[in-house]
C-alpha cells in the first residue's frame, strides 16, 4: 500500500514550513513529528481533552481532529509561539507559573493556547466566563482552582503590559 | 540567608513546561520505528490461531511477533513484583499472550513498522481466532465462583488474609449496641493525561541499551530490563523524562511493552517507540478501588467503638503483579485516627476477567476510609449524637504518640503512628466548613426549597515507606550545584522541593541548583515514586548528602583560610570566617580546590594545580579518608514509615428536581508534618480532591457482563472538567513534625483523595435523608434512589 503524499506549507508561529505528508497525517503529528514542535501534546486523539489545542487563524482548535493538509496556508500558533520574540513569557505563561496552575505540564500547552485566544475575546473576563473558557480542557493534576486563578492573573498582566506600551 | 524550607517557592520545572520545552517519552526518537499491538477482543478466551499473513504484505512493515516468536527469557511470565505469604495463588500475564487471554485488552501480537500509522494498518490485518471462555465479571460473581478465571484457582481466590487486634467478636457481642451493614466502592482508574510509553534504543557498537519510559520507578525498571535481556546493569540506562502524571498507574513494571520494545530494538538494530492511545490507556493498563465491605461494629452509649470486624472482598482483575499491597493497605489503614481496642479485618482477594489492579493514588485507603467513616456516621445516627463528636471520642490522642495500632502495614512492619494531633485537626476543619452553624444553614435552605447536606471524613496515611532512597549532591567549580535522586517525578514538583532543601543545607542560591530525577545514568540505586514518599525519602537522603558536602566544604575552606572549620559559615554561596568579613572564599573555589590538579585547563583550575597549591610535602595531595571533588552521596532508610493525617469536610446541595449534586464548600485540614513548600502541598490537595470528587460522583469503569469496558474513552469515562470540581478548597495546615526523619516531613501526595468519597457520601446522605452506601453515585442513580425511597414512604 503506497500512500499518496502531499507537499504542503504550514505557517507555524510566523514561519513557513514545507512538509510532505500523507493525506491522513494529523496536524498534531505533523507539528510534533515532522516539524519537531513537541510542545503540542496529544492526550486522547478524539477531541475531548483539549491537550493538543493550537491556534488556527487565532482560534483554538484540536490539532488531533484536523489533518495537516487541511491546515495548509492557515496561520497556526503552538505553545512555542506564545513566548514573545525576545523570550519574555506571555501573560498566560507567566500567570501559570505565578499561580501554580500546572503540575505535570502535559495538558498545559493546550490550556495556554485556549486561554490566550479566550483573553483576546474576553480581556476582562467574569468568573463565569473564565469557568466557561477553561471548561473544554481536561487536567488530571491541578483540580483547576489554580488554572482559574491564572486566567484572572493573566488578564491583569495583559492589561498591565498593554498600558505600559501605550504610556 | 532566608530559609527556603517552608516557603512558597515558584517551581523550577515550570519555565520549561510553559514554553513547550518539556520532554516526554513521545518527544524522543522522531525517526524511531512505530509499534502497535493487537490486543484481545475477548475478556476470556483461548487463542486458537493468529494469522499475520496479510499484515506482512503491508508496505512499511518491519516485523510481527507473537508469543511463539519470543525467546524463553523474553516471553516468560511477568514477575510477581511484591510476593507475600498471604498471596497463595499469584498469577501474572505474559508479554504476549500464551494460549489464553484473561482480559479484553491483553496483548497478543506486536507489530513494528516504519511509523505508528503503518503499524496500526498492519495490526488491523492480523486476524486472531478465539475460542471464547466464560468470563468472570464483578466482585459478586467472582465470589460466587460459578465461573473461574483460572481452573486451578478455586473460588477465584488469589489471597485471603486476616489481622486481629484484641478480640473483636467477643467485644462486639458484649457491646451495648451493635450495627451490621454492607458498603461498596466500584472500580475507577488513575488516567494520567499522558499514558504509558516506551522508547528503546540499542547501541550495537558498545552493546548498551537506552530506554525512556513513562515510569514511576526507572531504577527498578532498569534492573528488570537488564535481567530479561541478560545485560550487565551498567549497559542499560533507563530515563524517566518529564512524565504526564502517574497516580500509581506507572508503578507496575515491567509492562509487556517495557520488555518487548528493548528486546525488539536490539534484534532489529533500530530505535523503537510505542506510546499508548487513550483506549489502550483504559483497557491495557491497570486500575483500582473495587471492594465490598461487610462491617460489624459494637459500641457504647457515648459512641466509643468497642469492637470492629470488617470482612471485605477485593477485586484484583486478571493478574496480581503488584501482589496484595492494595488490600493490605485497606486492612491496615481502615481504623484511621481512631483507637479501636478490638479489631478484626479479613479480606478475600479475587480474580476477575478485567484489567489488572495495581495501586491508584490513595491505594486502598479511600475504601478503608469509606468503611470506617461511614461506620462512625451510622453510630452517630443510631445514638443521635453529633458526627464530629463521635469521631472526637474515638480519637487517638496526641499524648498517645507514638501509637502502635497493633497492625502490620504494607511494608511488613508494625503500623505505629509517629505523630499527629487529631483533635486539633478536627477543630481546624470544622471551623473552616462552618460545622456548628450548619444545622441553621440547612434549615434556612430547606425553607427556600433547597436540600443541603454536610459530611466529614478523616484519614491516616502511611507515607514515606522504605526500604530506602538516595541522594547525590555535587558542587562544581562553575558554582553549579548538581543534585540527583533515583526516583522519578510525575508533576509533584520534586525538583523544586529538593532544591529548596539543598539551598538551605548549603546556603546557596536556589538558582544555582539543578536537580535530576529518574535517570539511572545519574543515580542507580532507588526504589521509586509512590506512597507519598519522595519528600520523606529522597528529601531526607538529599539533605544528608548536602550535610556531608557542607562539612567537606568547610574542611577545605578551613585549610585555605587557615581557620577552624567550626569558625566558618556559608552565606549565599560564599564561605566566610565568622566575624571576619574580609576572610572568605566562594564555594566554587572550594570546589576547585577539592580536586588537586596537574593541568590548568581553565583559569579557575590554576588554583588547584600542584605548583600553585603545594601544601605540605609530608601529606599526599588527597588526604587519607578524603576523595577528590566536592560531592557526596547518602541514603535514608527509615525503621518504619511516617503517618500523615487529615480531615475533609464538604457541604453539598442536591438538586430537588434532577438529583444533581453540587459541591458548595469543601474544607481540608492536612497534617503532612513539616512543610517544605505549602504551594506545592496545596496543589497536591487540589488535584487529589478533584480525583476524590471524580470517584464519588463521576468515574467508574463500566464493564458489561462479557467483560468489555463500555467507557474506554474520554467521551464516556466522565473525568471532571473545571465545571465539576469545587471552585475553592479551604485548606488548613497543621504541622506535627515526624520524629523519624531529619526534616520532620510526612508526605502529601495522596492526602487529597483519601477521605473525599466518604465525606461526599456522608454529605449526600445528610441532604437526602437515606443511605448512601455504594459509591460512586451519579445523578441518575441518585434520582432512582430518591424515587424508590419516595415510593417506599
Amino acid at each position: 500500500m503506497n500512500e499518496e503524499r502531499h507537499e504542503i506549507t504550514l505557517l507555524v508561529n510566523g514561519l513557513p514550513n514545507t512538509v510532505v505528508v500523507p493525506a491522513r497525517r494529523l496536524l498534531s503529528d505533523a507539528l510534533r513529528h515532522d516539524l519537531g514542535l513537541t510542545g503540542t501534546h496529544v492526550g486522547c486523539e478524539h477531541g475531548v481533552c483539549g491537550t493538543c489545542t493550537v491556534l488556527f487563524d487565532g482560534q483554538p482548535v484540536r490539532s488531533c481532529l484536523m489533518f495537516a493538509v487541511t491546515a495548509a496556508g492557515h496561520e497556526i500558533t503552538t505553545v512555542e509561539g506564545l513566548t514573545e520574540p525576545d523570550g519574555t513569557l506571555s501573560p498566560v505563561q507567566q500567570s501559570f507559573i505565578d499561580c501554580h496552575a500546572l503540575q505535570c505540564g502535559f495538558c498545559t500547552p493546550g490550556f495556554l493556547c485556549t486561554i490566550t485566544a479566550f483573553l483576546d475575546e474576553h480581556p476582562d473576563p467574569t468568573d463565569a466566563e473564565i469557568l466557561a473558557g477553561v471548561s473544554g480542557n481536561l487536567c488530571r493534576c491541578t483540580g483547576y482552582q489554580n488554572i482559574r486563578s491564572a486566567v484572572r492573573r493573566a488578564a491583569d498582566l495583559r492589561s498591565d503590559r498593554a498600558r505600559r506600551v501605550t504610556t | 540567608m532566608t530559609s527556603l524550607f517552608g516557603a512558597r517557592v515558584p517551581r523550577k520545572e515550570d519555565p520549561q513546561l510553559v514554553t513547550g520545552k518539556g520532554t516526554y517519552v513521545d518527544d524522543f526518537g522522531p525517526d524511531a520505528l512505530g509499534v502497535a499491538f493487537v490486543r484481545s477482543t475477548y475478556a476470556h478466551a483461548e487463542v486458537l490461531d493468529i494469522d499475520v499473513g496479510e499484515a506482512l504484505e503491508v508496505d512499511g512493515i518491519v516485523a510481527v511477533y507473537t508469543y511463539e516468536d519470543l525467546p524463553e527469557r523474553i516471553g516468560a511470565a511477568l514477575p510477581v513484583l511484591v510476593p507475600h505469604p498471604g498471596l497463595t495463588e499469584p498469577r501474572t500475564g505474559y508479554p504476549l499472550a500464551k494460549g489464553i487471554v484473561r482480559y479484553s485488552g491483553e496483548p497478543i501480537a506486536m507489530v513494528v513498522a516504519t511509523d505508528r500509522y503503518v503499524a496500526e494498518d498492519a495490526a488491523e490485518r492480523i486476524s486472531v481466532s478465539y475460542q471464547p471462555l466464560p468470563p468472570v465479571v464483578g466482585l459478586e460473581n467472582a465470589a460466587a465462583a460459578e465461573r473461574l478465571v483460572y481452573p486451578d484457582v478455586p473460588g477465584n481466590l488469589a489471597a485471603h488474609m486476616v489481622q486481629d487486634v484484641g478480640h473483636a467478636r467477643q467485644a462486639i457481642d458484649a457491646a451495648p449496641h451493635r450495627l451490621q451493614f454492607r458498603l461498596a466502592i466500584e472500580r475507577s482508574a488513575p488516567v494520567p493525561l499522558e499514558g504509558r510509553g516506551v522508547y528503546a534504543c540499542w547501541d550495537a557498537r558498545d552493546g548498551s541499551m537506552r530506554v525512556c519510559s513513562s515510569t514511576q520507578l526507572p531504577v527498578s525498571l532498569r534492573n528488570a530490563i537488564a535481567s530479561r535481556l541478560d545485560l550487565p546493569l551498567k549497559k542499560v540506562e533507563v530515563i524517566a523524562p518529564d512524565i504526564g502524571g502517574g497516580f500509581g498507574m506507572k508503578l507496575n513494571h515491567p509492562w509487556p511493552e517495557e520488555v518487548l520494545l528493548p528486546w525488539a530494538a536490539r534484534l532489529i538494530g533500530k530505535p523503537l517507540k510505542w506510546v499508548d492511545d487513550r483506549r489502550e490507556g483504559f483497557i491495557a493498563s491497570s486500575s483500582e478501588r473495587a471492594q465490598i465491605h461487610d462491617v460489624d461494629v459494637g459500641f457504647d452509649d457515648q459512641g466509643h467503638i468497642l469492637g470492629l470486624s470488617v470482612r471485605f472482598l477485593h477485586e484484583s482483575g486478571a493478574y496480581t503483579p503488584y501482589g496484595i499491597i492494595v488490600p493490605i493497605i485497606t486492612m491496615s489503614q481502615l481504623p484511621g485516627p481512631y483507637r479501636i481496642p478490638n479489631y478484626r479485618v479479613e479480606f478475600d482477594c479475587l480474580y476477575t476477567n478485567t484489567v489488572m489492579v495495581t495501586p491508584y493514588r490513595g491505594a486502598g485507603r479511600p475504601q478503608g476510609a469509606f468503611a470506617m467513616e461511614r461506620t462512625i456516621d451510622r453510630i452517630a445516627e443510631f445514638l443521635g449524637l453529633d458526627r464530629a463528636e463521635v469521631r472526637a471520642v474515638n480519637f487517638v490522642q496526641p499524648a498517645d504518640m507514638p501509637y502502635d495500632t497493633g497492625l502490620i502495614f504494607q511494608d511488613g512492619r508494625p503500623a505505629i503512628y509517629d505523630s499527629g494531633d487529631f483533635p486539633s485537626s478536627l477543630k481546624l476543619v470544622t471551623e473552616a466548613i462552618g460545622w456548628r452553624d450548619f444545622p441553621a444553614r440547612k434549615e434556612q435552605a430547606a425553607k427556600e426549597g433547597r436540600r443541603l447536606g454536610i459530611g466529614i471524613a478523616c484519614y491516616v496515611e502511611g507515607t514515606g515507606v522504605g526500604p530506602y532512597e538516595g541522594g547525590h549532591v555535587e558542587i562544581e567549580p562553575s558554582g553549579r550545584v548538581l543534585v540527583s535522586t533515583g526516583l522519578s517525578a510525575q508533576g509533584q514538583g520534586h525538583q523544586t522541593m529538593l532544591a529548596q532543601i539543598v539551598a538551605d543545607e548549603l546556603d546557596v542560591p536556589i538558582c544555582d541548583i539543578e536537580v535530576t530525577t529518574g535517570d539511572t545514568r545519574r543515580f542507580g540505586y532507588a526504589v521509586g515514586t509512590f506512597a507519598s514518599r519522595t519528600a520523606v525519602m529522597s528529601g531526607s537522603a538529599v539533605a544528608l548528602a548536602a550535610r556531608k558536602v557542607r562539612a567537606k566544604a568547610l574542611r577545605i575552606a578551613g585549610d585555605a583560610l587557615e581557620a577552624d572549620p567550626r569558625d566558618l559559615e556559608i552565606e549565599a554561596g560564599v564561605v566566610r570566617v565568622k566575624g571576619s568579613p574580609e576572610a572568605f572564599i566562594p564555594l566554587k573555589t572550594v570546589a576547585t580546590l577539592s580536586n588537586p590538579l596537574r593541568y590548568a585547563f581553565d583559569e579557575a583550575a590554576k588554583a588547584a594545580t600542584q605548583f600553585t597549591r603545594p601544601g605540605s610535602f609530608d601529606e599526599p595531595p588527597v588526604r587519607e579518608g578524603e576523595e577528590p571533588g566536592l560531592e557526596a552521596t547518602d541514603y535514608y532508610s527509615p525503621v518504619r514509615c511516617t503517618f500523615a493525617n487529615g480531615i475533609h469536610a464538604v457541604v453539598v446541595e442536591t438538586d430537588t428536581r434532577t438529583a444533581e449534586v453540587r459541591i458548595l464548600n469543601y474544607a481540608v485540614s492536612c497534617d503532612c508534618g513539616t512543610m517544605i513548600n505549602p504551594m506545592i502541598i496545596e496543589g497536591q490537595i487540589h488535584g487529589g480532591v478533584a480525583q476524590g470528587v471524580a470517584g464519588a460522583l463521576y468515574e467508574r469503569l463500566a464493564y458489561d457482563e462479557d467483560g468489555q469496558l463500555q467507557n474506554a474513552s474520554f467521551m464516556d469515562f466522565l473525568m471532571p472538567y473545571a465545571t465539576e470540581v469545587p471552585e475553592h478548597i479551604e485548606i488548613r495546615h497543621l504541622e506535627t513534625p515526624s520524629p523519624l526523619n531529619p526534616l520532620g516531613v510526612k508526605g502529601a501526595g495522596e492526602a487529597g483523595v483519601i477521605p473525599a468519597v466518604a465525606a461526599i457520601a456522608a454529605a449526600i446522605e445528610d441532604a437526602e435523608g437515606y443511605r448512601i452506601d455504594h459509591m460512586p453515585v451519579s445523578p441518575s442513580e441518585l434520582f432512582h434512589l430518591r424515587s424508590s425511597q419516595e415510593a417506599r414512604q
